[in-house]
């Protein structure tokens, strides 16, 4: 089967932005190797008829009617935000404008 | 923003030597009194952040709930564009960073959009109509807005930050998404920009949208390559990012057909990236390159339940669904009895609800055209504005209209009253009052105004007694002249003819 690489592992890393040091990395690719091939056992025994299954609940239309409710007051929205001015939430610089 | 000046090849050129493959994706905002997946109400232009709730700013614990009249409308633009409406579909997330994507992943349809393999028929200005290929609509939210503070100006370094108004982040999109568009040719500016106008026509009459552009809730996203020839392999693309207006989505067609066919004449190639569109420019420049970045690790919304859209609630809606622009162009048409030239004329200046309207007030078809592709259209030309922007309303055309068929104007009366309503001098009647407008239907004043015309050419008045008719119009305008063309011109011809036979 697979095995997952170092350098995937770092991939992945660096897309979710959580920094690994080269010592985690190594762990990490080991452990997450296990759990990858762990699930990969699976597709031995799904035949083709067998769909894939991403919501496990009979569930399907659960649908609200459209109808508006309060609200956050906007001191509230920003009484979490780190940073905050004239109403909006202070974030670094983004490089690309929008 | 790039100073380097840019080689262009000349547009003419470029596609004389190269095949422009088109795409568009363009996002509409749903016109809902509701978020996609949470109560907070839509808003335009209200106070930041006051329209938001723990969904909007994906706070940890927020659990999303699905809009259902989105989802109807969602089916309904799907209909609207032939396509197949999904019997199941599933939300997914569409995983990046960014501060307007608050809980770090945009809530999106990836591989089970709700509609899928549709077409719609653009019509082009010279009345031919192309065929766009639908692959997919899809439903999602926007994102939040920001605001760049500081910037290149910015004297003093880190004193840049960028401000964040989650309001219109939750708001249902959906997105519809081309197949490479071919065979445009030349012609591929104005295919585009059909097609964006097309899509706005028909959100607008299918009640899903205000799709208002100057506030973005309709916005495109152009993706363009070249190639040598129609039976070559696609070339690179790039993607323009949010073009936000009819005109835009032509110009930004344009320019990248010339900055492309630059890079390739130079023997370079095209980097498949994200571009941004300058308006005051008319430029793009390079954003983002497509790469690891663009890699949104996509996986089923585990939060929401899949849609299952029953198959009697989509007939229902398809049933339910109003007559579409193009389908109501040909009806109005056939009803009008005008030919195509000018039933397109008469689209292209924007004036079918304006026709349509004075029709119902009781002018003829006829007229109520001539009036608003004639002078009106000629005024609205000088005042640089649209025709439904002119001061008149259709109901006073079809009052002018009346006064004319009543005989109490002439046609050249007419356009007097005309510019005085559009002065603001009030309705038709008043305008023909209070400038003494009627025309003169008691003969005591015509046959004053003959008999001096009579006398004053008297060599006309010979010739027209010796019964030659030829130079009795002479007579007829000087008379007209005379009485400010408020006499009717059939009845001075009479009374001319009564007058010398007379004398």
């Amino acid at each position: 089967m697979s095995t997952l690489s170092r350098d995937e592992v770092a991939r992945v890393a660096a897309l979710a932005r959580i920094d690994l040091t080269p010592a985690e990395l190594d762990r990490l690719a080991g452990e997450l190797d296990v759990i990858v091939e762990s699930v990969a056992r699976v597709s031995e025994v799904a035949t083709p008829d067998v769909p894939a299954t991403s919501h496990p609940l009979p569930l399907t239309n659960v649908f609200r009617a459209d109808v508006p409710e309060a609200p956050l007051l906007a001191a509230d929205a920003l009484a979490g935000a780190p940073a905050a001015r004239d109403g909006k939430f202070l974030v670094p610089q983004i490089l690309e404008e929008d | 923003m790039s100073t380097q000046t840019v080689d262009l090849v000349d547009y003419d050129e470029a596609v004389a030597r190269f095949d422009p493959v088109l795409g568009i994706e363009v996002h509409v905002e749903l016109g809902t009194r509701t978020k996609m997946f949470d109560a907070a109400p839509q808003t335009f232009g209200e106070e930041p952040n006051t329209a938001v709730t723990p969904v909007s700013l994906g706070l940890p614990g927020a659990l999303p709930v699905v809009n259902g009249t989105a989802v109807e409308y969602a089916i309904r633009i799907g209909l609207a564009l032939n396509c197949q409406i999904a019997e199941r579909c599933r939300f997914a997330r569409k995983n990046y960073f960014y501060p307007d994507v608050p809980k770090n992943f945009q809530t999106s349809q990836y591989d089970e959009p709700i509609a899928f393999d549709g077409w719609i028929d653009v019509e082009l200005e010279d009345g031919s109509t192309f065929r766009v290929e639908i692959e997919r609509a899809h439903m999602e939210e926007d994102a939040g807005k920001n605001t760049h503070v500081g910037g290149s100006t910015g004297r003093i370094h880190g004193a840049e930050y960028s401000l964040v108004d989650y309001n219109r982040a939750g708001i249902p999109l959906v997105e519809i998404v081309t197949r490479p568009i071919t065979g445009a040719g030349a012609r591929v500016p104005e295919v585009a920009r059909a097609y964006v106008q097309t899509l706005r026509d028909i959100f607008r009459t299918l009640g899903v949208s205000e799709a208002r552009m100057e506030r973005g809730n309709v916005r495109a996203d152009v993706n363009l390559s070249l190639r040598p020839t129609p039976e070559s392999p696609l070339g690179t693309r790039t993607e323009t990012k949010n073009v936000n207006s009819f005109r835009s989505v032509e110009r930004a067609v344009r320019y990248e057909v010339s900055r492309q066919a630059a890079v390739l004449d130079a023997g370079g190639t095209i980097v498949q990236e994200t571009r941004h569109w300058h308006e005051d420019t008319g430029s793009t420049t390079p954003g983002r390159v497509k790469s690891d970045a663009e890699d949104y690790r996509y996986f089923p919304e585990p939060d929401l339940v899949p849609i299952a859209p029953d198959r009697a609630w989509v007939e229902e809606i398809r049933a339910a669904l109003p007559e579409l622009p193009a389908a109501r162009r040909r009806r109005l048409q056939g009803e009008w009895g005008y030919a195509d030239a000018e039933m397109r004329d008469v689209v292209n200046a924007g004036a079918i609800e304006l026709i349509e309207a004075t029709i119902a007030a009781g002018a003829s078809p006829a007229a109520a055209r001539k009036w608003w592709m004639g002078e009106l259209a000629r005024t609205a030309k000088q005042q640089e504005v649209e025709l439904a922007e002119l001061p008149i309303t259709p109901t006073q055309i079809g009052e002018l209209q009346a006064l004319v068929d009543a005989g109490r104007i002439n046609d050249k009366l007419a356009r007097q009253v005309l510019e005085g309503v559009l002065a603001g001098e009030g309705g038709p009647e008043q305008v023909v009052v209070a400038r003494g407008l009627e025309v003169v239907s008691d003969d005591g004043p015509l046959l004053e105004a003959i008999d001096a015309a009579l006398a004053g050419q008297p060599d006309i008045a010979a010739k027209i007694r010796s019964g030659n008719l030829g130079p009795v119009g002479a007579i007829i305008g000087a008379v007209m002249k005379a009485t400010r063309g408020q006499a009717d011109a059939g009845r001075v011809r009479e009374l001319v003819l009564e007058r010398v036979a007379q004398g």
